[in-house]
This record gives C-alpha cells, structure tokens and sequence, in this order.
C-alpha cells in the first residue's frame, strides 16, 4: 500500500471536504498524524487550493470557455517562464501550460461571454511582444472536468443481497 | 404444482436445501428504502476500457464459439498472471476457462467425486461448496474455523477431520464470508498434513488479489503442492466483473482434460465477448485493478472501527470485502439481529448461519459500499443496538 502523505493527498484530491477525523479512520491513522500531513502539506504548497468543481450550467451565472493555442517567442535566459508569468497574471486565465507540439502553450480562459474572450485575445494577448499568434477554440459543451463527469452515473444495479 | 415431476425429481436435488441467502434476499427486496450491506460483488462498474474492449470485439463480429478451454490467446495471459504468484501453468492443456469459479467448483467436484466420498470444507465459508459436493454424490464435512483463530483454518482442526473417506480440502482463502486469510507459513502446515495424507485440494483464489496487509500466496505454489491442487479464480471480484461469468481452473492436465470433458459437454464453452474482455483485463487493467482495491482499504478500516465503536466486536478482515463483526454480546441469534435490524433500521446485512454453523454469532457485511452507506449504517446499527439494551432493561426490570 502507498505510503501515507499520497493516501492524504488521493483523499483530498477526491474530496477535499472530507473531516480530518473520517480521513484518519479510512487510513486507519491517529487524527493528530492526518492534520500534521495537511499542515506540512499546505505549507509547502503542494496542496494549492481547495476547490470546487461546479456545473456553471444549472446556475444563472453566465460563463464562456475557449481553449487559445498560442506561440510566442521564448526569451534568452528564461525560456517561456517570463511570458508564461505575463499570461498567467490575468484574471481571464484559469489554467496555462506548456506544449509540445505545434504550439508553445494552452491558455484557457473564461469570462462572462463570446465577446469578452475575444476581448481578452485581441486586447491583451495579442498584442503582446512575445506572442507570435494566437488561435481562439471555444468550448460548446463540457462532459467530464477533472476526472468527473458532468452527467450524473448511472443508478446501482447491483442486487440487494447476493452471495 | 406438477404431481408428475414431484414423482421424477431426482432425490440428489430434492435434498439439496436452497440457499439461506435467497430468503434473506426475498425479505430485503420487500423492505423499502433499504441500506444493504448484503452484497457479494463490487460497487465498482467493470472499468471502461474492459467494456470498451468487447464493445469492439462485437463490431469486428467476435460472436461465434470458441475452442472448449476458451481462447487460447486468455489461456496464455491467464498463463503469464499465475507466474506473479510463483505458479506455472502451461495454457494449452492445464488452463480452463469456466463460467465464473462457480462452473470450477462444480467440474472439480463431478470429476473427482464417487459416491461417499469425503470433502473438507472450511466453516464457515461462501455456500455453494457444499451443495455441490453433495450433488456431485459426495458428502460435505465441515471445519470448524473460529474467530478466536480469525477464523482461520487450524492444522489441528484440518488433522482431526481427516478419515480414510476424505478425498479433497476445498481451500477458500481470502474467505468469504470472514475475510480471513492464511499466510505462506500457515499454508506450508496444511499442505505437510494434506500431502501426508495424499488428499487433493480445491483452492478458490478468487479473492486474492484483494489481499490488504500481506502478499497472497497459493497453495499451488508450495514444494508438493501443484500436482494435487485445483486452482480456481476468475474476473468477477478483482476486476468488477461479475456480470461476465469468466472464470478459470488451472492444475495438471490429467484432472483439466476430465473436467473439461464435462465443460464441452454441459457449457460447450464460456461466452466469447466476455472472454476478450477478460483478456483486456488481465493484460491492461492492473492500474485500474490496484485502485479499487485501495478504495476497498479504506472503507474496510471505516466500517471495522464504526463496529468495534458501537460494542460490535470485529478484527480486521486481510481479504476480499466483508466485515464478520460478532454480534455475541446482543444476546440474539444471527438470524435474529439480521431480521430484527432489517425490520427496525431498515439496514440489509447477512447472518453468518448462511455461510454455515460457525456463523452463528456473526454477521457479514460488505464493505464494497458507498462510504456514505457505510457511515448512515453504522449510526443506525448504533441506535438499533440501543434501543436493544433500553428493551433488555425493561424485561429485567418487570
């Protein structure tokens, strides 16, 4: 079995409102163990965040996605890092990484509608030094964000009592 | 009611009882609203790429007859997965494809089987060991195993049954329904005493892969051992495919060549879409494989802790997925708890008697569950257990 700081982590990366108490149980570890863990965990940011993953779609709030491919010119001493640091910097940016491939990095983005995404690229992408050329993709549907679908399973089909 | 089949009924089958589990089942299906911790399989849905597997293999038309022992191209990865567990096993004649272990058990025991015979059969252990022996014309006698030895089988208990009748030991460790388990150190006693006595052994492995806290090992594997056991194991509990009756029995080809005369015969031979997902299994789903047992980690420490809280006594279970808390200190029967905590909390466990007579006293429950199960269970089981001792005190206060 995996040592006990990766048990932590899976747990939280399935639920990251799971009890301390409830995690130390399922580990069959002391609580004072699991949130000593979680501290050093936190401290050194290899926990980020505790986030949620929402369906924006059952709700009034309007959201638009698109995926920007982007090449840009990588600088001497610093690679993509100083343009990667630039990009991220924005608001819009919900995730940005670095590519093989035909392009140098994935920017996605999010904001209220078609115009602001395209806004955001001819405003503030593109017009930035490093940036060689951008191609705007936006998403139409969502079926599965991190590791989950958006649909809801299937209901058990497992008989009540089976040998 | 035919009065004309009641008279031709043949008597083997008239005798069989029917399983105590399929009445329990009845009493559950009626009771709305349950919480079951019944269940004898994985809440796991067999993993997508293994269902995606046999999706294609029926586009591609994959739907006639294979050869009687099953693919050959299975045979050969069932093959090279026993070498994990030290045992080797040559695909073209020592390898059988069966219809989930339940088809292993019942070949074994109708190509080894005269009338009288005697089987050993661990109790308690999962139910249809022995009305199969006794179908099979033989006469099943039980060990005794205990939850004082963690339900594990003694020498002393396996010595003291053995009598010149004695043919065969059915193993079945990881068991249903205790999860107990018995290490290569133990397994080295029983098979000096099973060699000394030049007895066969029957070993369903189906849950080994779901070992927690040691290393599986098959008696097969052990000096002696390969040429008088029967391996039995299959996809269902490792893999969550249960639904796919795909199973295996693997050992000398002196005994694979009978049963599979009765295989070609009564089964002609496992269904081919199953058996090119269990190919897909067995090659590429160990990732998968490995998660779920991990996730049944966790929910086995959750459920043991909640019982031993609430005053149900229960050790820790080293295989397959059940907890057999004792339920001694409540004063009733198996029987009884399962039905009075059916009735009262509306919570679906098994009484240990259906797993036979050592069961008493205990009760099975799965912890293939959902947590959130697990947990609303455990909080009713607690107040079930309350209500319990208010109603003892009020007997012994009138």
């Amino acid at each position: 079995m995996k040592d006990l700081k990766s048990c932590v982590l899976e747990l939280l990366e399935q639920n990251s409102r799971l009890p301390i108490e409830e995690m130390a149980c399922l580990l069959n570890a002391s609580m004072e163990d699991v949130a000593a863990i979680i501290d050093e965990l936190e401290n050194s940011r290899t926990i980020l965040k505790y986030a949620t993953i929402i369906d924006w779609e059952k709700t009034a709030t309007e959201k638009t996605n698109a995926l920007i491919e982007l090449t840009v010119a990588p600088e001497r001493e610093f690679g993509f890092d100083k343009i990667a640091e630039r990009i991220y910097g924005f608001s819009e940016v919900k995730s940005l990484y670095l590519m093989s491939g035909s392009y140098d990095l994935a920017v996605f983005v999010e904001a209220e509608n078609f115009k602001d995404i395209s806004l955001f690229v001819a405003e503030k992408l593109a017009p930035l030094n490093a940036v060689k050329g951008t191609k705007t993709h936006f998403i139409m549907r969502k079926y599965k964000e991190q590791g989950v679908p958006y649909k809801s399973e299937d209901t058990v089909k497992r008989l009540v009592v089976t040998p | 009611m035919s009065t004309v089949f009641e008279k031709a009924l043949c008597k083997r089958i008239k005798e069989t009882p029917p399983s105590k589990i399929r009445k329990f089942f009845d009493l559950v299906v009626s009771t709305p609203g349950v919480i079951s911790l019944g269940v004898g399989e994985p809440d796991f849905t067999t993993p997508w790429h293994i269902r995606e597997a046999s999706f294609y293999s029926l586009e591609k038309g994959y739907t006639t007859y294979t050869s009687n022992k099953g693919l050959i191209e299975l045979r050969r990865a069932i093959s090279k997965y026993l070498t994990k567990f030290d045992l080797e096993y040559n695909p073209e004649d020592e390898v059988l494809v069966t219809i989930g272990v339940s088809e292993g058990v019942d070949l074994a025991m109708r190509a080894l089987v005269e009338e009288g015979d005697e089987i050993l059969v661990p109790d308690p252990s999962y139910v249809s060991y022995s009305p199969l022996i006794g179908l099979a014309g033989g006469k099943a006698v039980p060990l005794k195993t205990s939850g004082k030895d963690n339900f594990k089988l003694t020498p002393e208990n396996l010595e003291a049954a053995i009598t010149p009748k004695t043919k065969a030991l059915i193993l079945t460790f990881p068991n249903n329904p205790t999860g107990a388990i018995l290490t290569k150190p133990e397994l080295e006693k029983i098979a000096e005493i099973v060699i000394r006595h030049d007895l066969i052994v029957i070993s369903d492995e189906i849950y080994a892969e779901l070992t927690y806290d040691d290393v599986h090992t098959s008696i097969a594997s052990l000096p002696g051992m390969w040429e008088r056991t029967i391996l039995l194991n299959g996809f269902s509990k490792a893999y969550a495919m249960t639904g796919w009756r795909i199973g295996y029995a693997c050992g000398p080809e002196t005994i694979i060549s009978m049963m599979n005369r009765i295989h070609q015969y009564s089964i002609l031979c496992a269904p081919v879409t199953g058996q090119l997902a269990a190919i897909e299994a067995i090659e590429n789903g160990y990732k998968e494989m490995r998660e779920m047992v991990i996730s049944y980690n966790y929910r086995r420490n959750s459920m043991v802790s909640g019982f031993n809280r609430i005053g149900l006594d229960c050790g820790l279970p080293q295989g397959a997925f059940y907890a057999f808390p004792s339920i001694k200190s409540t004063g009733l029967s198996s029987d009884e708890f399962a039905e009075k905590l059916l009735v009262a909390e509306k919570v679906a466990v098994v009484p240990g008697t259906a797993f036979g007579e050592m069961g008493e006293g205990y009760i099975r429950c799965c912890y293939a569950s959902a947590l959130s199960d697990i947990n609303e269970s455990i909080k009713r089981m607690e107040r079930f257990m309350q209500n319990l001792d208010k109603d003892t005190q009020k007997v012994s206060n009138q």
